[in-house]
């Protein structure tokens, strides 16, 4: 068993018979557990997974050797087929029976691939059309192309072809660390820079079994709560926008730009660059500093509150939000969802409150949820957290802890593992950290909460209208980039 | 509909008066220009280039800094011993040439003017189309802010629009990945001519932390005649509206730069 942020011996990952492997994964998930990473790493190749048991907390790592064709699990365990297709595609490996064996990035190494050129699903009739949108897209806004399956306005179908962002970030990464890991991490998801960025400082000291001091821990923890305050102020302006309810979209796009502005106080950059470092962070905040983000904090709550509460009180609004873009809580715990998305579900998930780590460990956070699954449902959740975040944040500010902002990392432990979690405002960052003997990176995995949330997007289009989309995507506001690193 | 009248009466008016008025106030840690010192360099002392992640730092010759691969980190200003490198609080970075963004001891070479017929054709209604090419969202995330009413470029005639047959130039973010290349060449290609092309953030420009890697190709400048450079990972947005309103002509006369407290 392995836990958040704590390095295990690799020897100590127990290497299963493939088929024992494919069991324990197919049983994990039919007890509740969910797929929290799957990938291929070392040679010969063999592949990890990371179960995680939310209830219990317990994080379940398991390896096992990879064969040139193996079983797929994919029909039976949904949320397992983009890894699965991951796996192929990065290490050339097949898997039988994949319902949906698609390329997932279009890497150069493969031969002949071309970002969107694949067979879609296609639903047949003489009445059935199909609409095709992106990679290039009306607003500005990262590339992806969605393939619609369409019957008048309804929806049958939407797949989701992504790919287009892919920069080779995880091939980069191995052999690391490097003087470039770090701006990888900042940049794998621009907009989740202390997220990823965290989660990766927490590897590393891990691995090193470098000490971070609660004064650290709390100003990350400052930041990690700004981080999901910009966004979720940000994306509820944008759902007001496209249901064309132009006060809350204004006062909120003025809004986003407030919170990251106090993310600059606390380190020159509004997303957050040069903050958090293994060790720590780079920036201390002051006694003076803390007074002017609590004063500017406290102001910007008020105007949030009164834009967001706009929402709930007019009736246009409310009747667009609900019912829109339904997930049932089956398919998304089928999905696997994370975050925000997932507890729109109903479903209580949320490293903070489950897998605590850093700050979180001595703050609770309460799960917020909501139970219909739809655009209004994923309005509201963002709306409890926004709440969560600025108490959170007004609390540390009030008593920040002493501590060196930020302690020496030594050498990493050579052959060992270190699974580390953060929930980032689109929900379960997951990196996986495997070293070599000289305790350099032989394979570096990171899992964007996209990664498990796409699948919900095209979800939540089955049996909707298309002129919905906007609206549906917007609510779960996912990463091109995160997913094709 | 009292609510959200009483709302817009408490949230005011948020536009801000700049150019007419000063900028909004920066961040005391916001690193901006560089102001390099190459006197207080030690004989063959390049710790700045050792720890720099994007090669932004030459290792030969007099001390200078490529704002194009610059990512504007503090990994340079922590390694020098004698402080010769500083960031300091000024935005202004756009440049119409790439080698203008190579700055040693003297200031950056700011954007000229666009001339004659292209700046009597867009100086005061610019349309662009934004193309993010594997851009980390940070950059699009700061494009967008433009367009926000605190910001508000549609009061100079700047406005993103989604088709590129309406726009008069396409806007680049990101290293441009090999899967987007041919996306943004037709992109541009449906731009009709005369037409610009602007470059936002250091992998727009250089590639910036992706700079080598083969699913890249090192910026927009690779594939299409770039007009304009803004640098940053991500520029600030008043960044990146200076560099719109220089290449308009829109700010001839110098504005005050802002001070830190």
């Amino acid at each position: 068993m392995a836990r958040n942020g704590r390095a295990l011996a690799l020897r100590d990952v127990p290497v299963l018979p493939l088929d024992e492997f494919r069991r324990w994964l197919v049983g994990g998930v039919a007890e509740g557990q969910r797929i929290a990473a799957y990938f291929g790493a070392l040679e010969p190749l063999t592949l990890f997974a990371v179960l995680a048991d939310d209830g219990g907390g317990r994080l379940l790592v398991a390896a096992a050797r990879a064969e040139a064709s193996m079983a797929s699990i994919a029909a039976e365990v949904p949320q397992a087929q983009l890894f699965e297709r991951e796996i192929a595609e990065q290490h050339g490996v097949v898997f039988e029976g994949h319902p949906w064996p698609k390329p997932v990035r279009f890497p150069a190494a493969v031969p002949g691939s071309v970002a969107g050129v694949q067979d879609f699903f296609r639903v047949e009739g003489s009445e059935v059309h199909e609409v095709a949108v992106g990679p290039v897209h009306a607003g500005v806004i990262e590339p992806g192309h969605f393939r619609f399956q369409c019957h008048g306005e309804d929806v049958f179908h939407l797949e989701i072809a992504l790919g287009y962002q892919h920069r080779g970030v995880e091939r980069a990464l191995a052999g690391g660390p490097t003087k470039r890991t770090i701006p990888y991490m900042e940049t794998l998801a621009g907009d989740t820079t202390i997220g990823h960025t965290l989660a990766y400082s927490q590897a590393i000291e891990a691995l090193s079994g470098a000490g971070v001091s609660a004064r650290a821990q709390a100003i990350r923890g400052i930041a990690l709560e700004l981080e999901r305050l910009a966004n979720h102020a940000g994306d509820l302006g944008a759902l007001a926008g496209d249901v064309a309810y132009l006060p809350t979209a204004s006062f909120c796009g003025r809004l986003r730009g407030d919170f990251l502005n106090l993310t600059a106080e606390l380190c020159g950059s509004r997303f957050g660059r040069s903050l958090v470092r293994p060790g720590g962070v780079v920036f201390d905040v002051t006694a003076d500093k803390a007074a002017v983000l609590k004063s500017r904090l406290l102001a910007a709550r008020r105007d949030t509150a009164e834009a967001v509460e706009l929402l709930w009180d007019t009736p246009s609004v409310v009747e667009r939000f609900e019912n829109t873009g339904r997930v049932s809580p089956e398919d998304a715990r089928a999905a696997g969802l994370v975050g925000p998305a997932a507890r729109a579900c109903g479903i209580p998930i949320d490293v903070r409150h489950d897998f605590p780590l850093g700050i979180y460990r001595f703050v609770h956070l309460p799960v917020m949820t909501a139970h219909h699954g739809d655009v209004s449902s994923r309005a509201t959740v963002r709306w409890l957290e926004i709440q969560q975040s600025v108490q959170f944040i007004l609390k540390q500010l009030d008593g920040l802890p002493e501590g060196r902002p930020r302690a020496e990392v030594g050498a990493l432990r050579p052959d060992a593992l270190v699974v580390t979690l953060t929930e980032g405002w689109r929900g379960e960052i997951c990196h996986v950290a495997i070293t070599d003997t000289a305790g350099r990176f032989a394979r570096y995995k990171v899992v964007d909460p996209s990664c498990h949330n796409w699948t919900g997007l095209a979800l939540a289009l089955r049996d909707g209208q298309i002129s919905d989309f906007p609206l549906c995507n917007k609510s779960f506001n996912l990463s091109y980039c995160g997913h094709d690193l | 509909m009292l609510k959200a009248l009483l709302a817009r009466a408490r949230q005011g008016h948020r536009t801000m008066a700049y150019p007419a008025g000063d900028p909004p106030p920066l961040p005391e840690l916001f690193r901006g220009a560089p102001a390099l010192d190459p006197s207080r360099c030690p004989e063959g002392c390049r710790a700045c280039a050792d720890v720099c992640p994007t090669d932004a730092i030459p290792r030969e010759g007099p001390l200078a800094l490529d704002l194009g691969r610059c990512l504007f980190c503090v990994e340079c200003l922590t390694a020098c011993p004698e402080g010769a490198i500083s960031f300091t609080g000024d935005h202004r970075l756009a440049a119409r040439q790439r080698e203008d963004l190579v700055v040693s001891a003297g200031p950056v070479r700011l954007a000229s003017a666009l001339d004659g017929k292209l700046r009597r054709l867009f100086g005061r209604s610019l349309k662009l189309r934004v193309v993010s090419a594997g851009d980390c969202n940070a950059c699009g995330s700061d494009v967008n802010v433009l367009s926000t009413i605190g910001w508000d470029v549609g009061r100079f005639g700047i406005q993103v629009v989604a088709s590129p047959r309406h726009a008069d130039g396409v806007l680049v973010t990101g290293p441009v990945t090999e899967n987007m290349r041919l996306a943004l060449q037709k992109t541009y290609a449906a731009v009709p001519p005369p037409k610009i092309v602007i470059a936002v953030g250091a992998c727009a420009i250089s590639g910036g932390p992706y700079a080598g890697h083969p699913e890249q190709h090192g910026g927009a400048a690779t594939v299409l005649p770039v007009d304009l450079f803004i640098p940053g990972c991500p520029p600030h947005p008043l960044t990146i509206l200076d560099g719109l309103l220089r290449l308009l002509g829109r700010l001839e006369e110098e504005r005050r730069v802002p001070t830190r407290p």
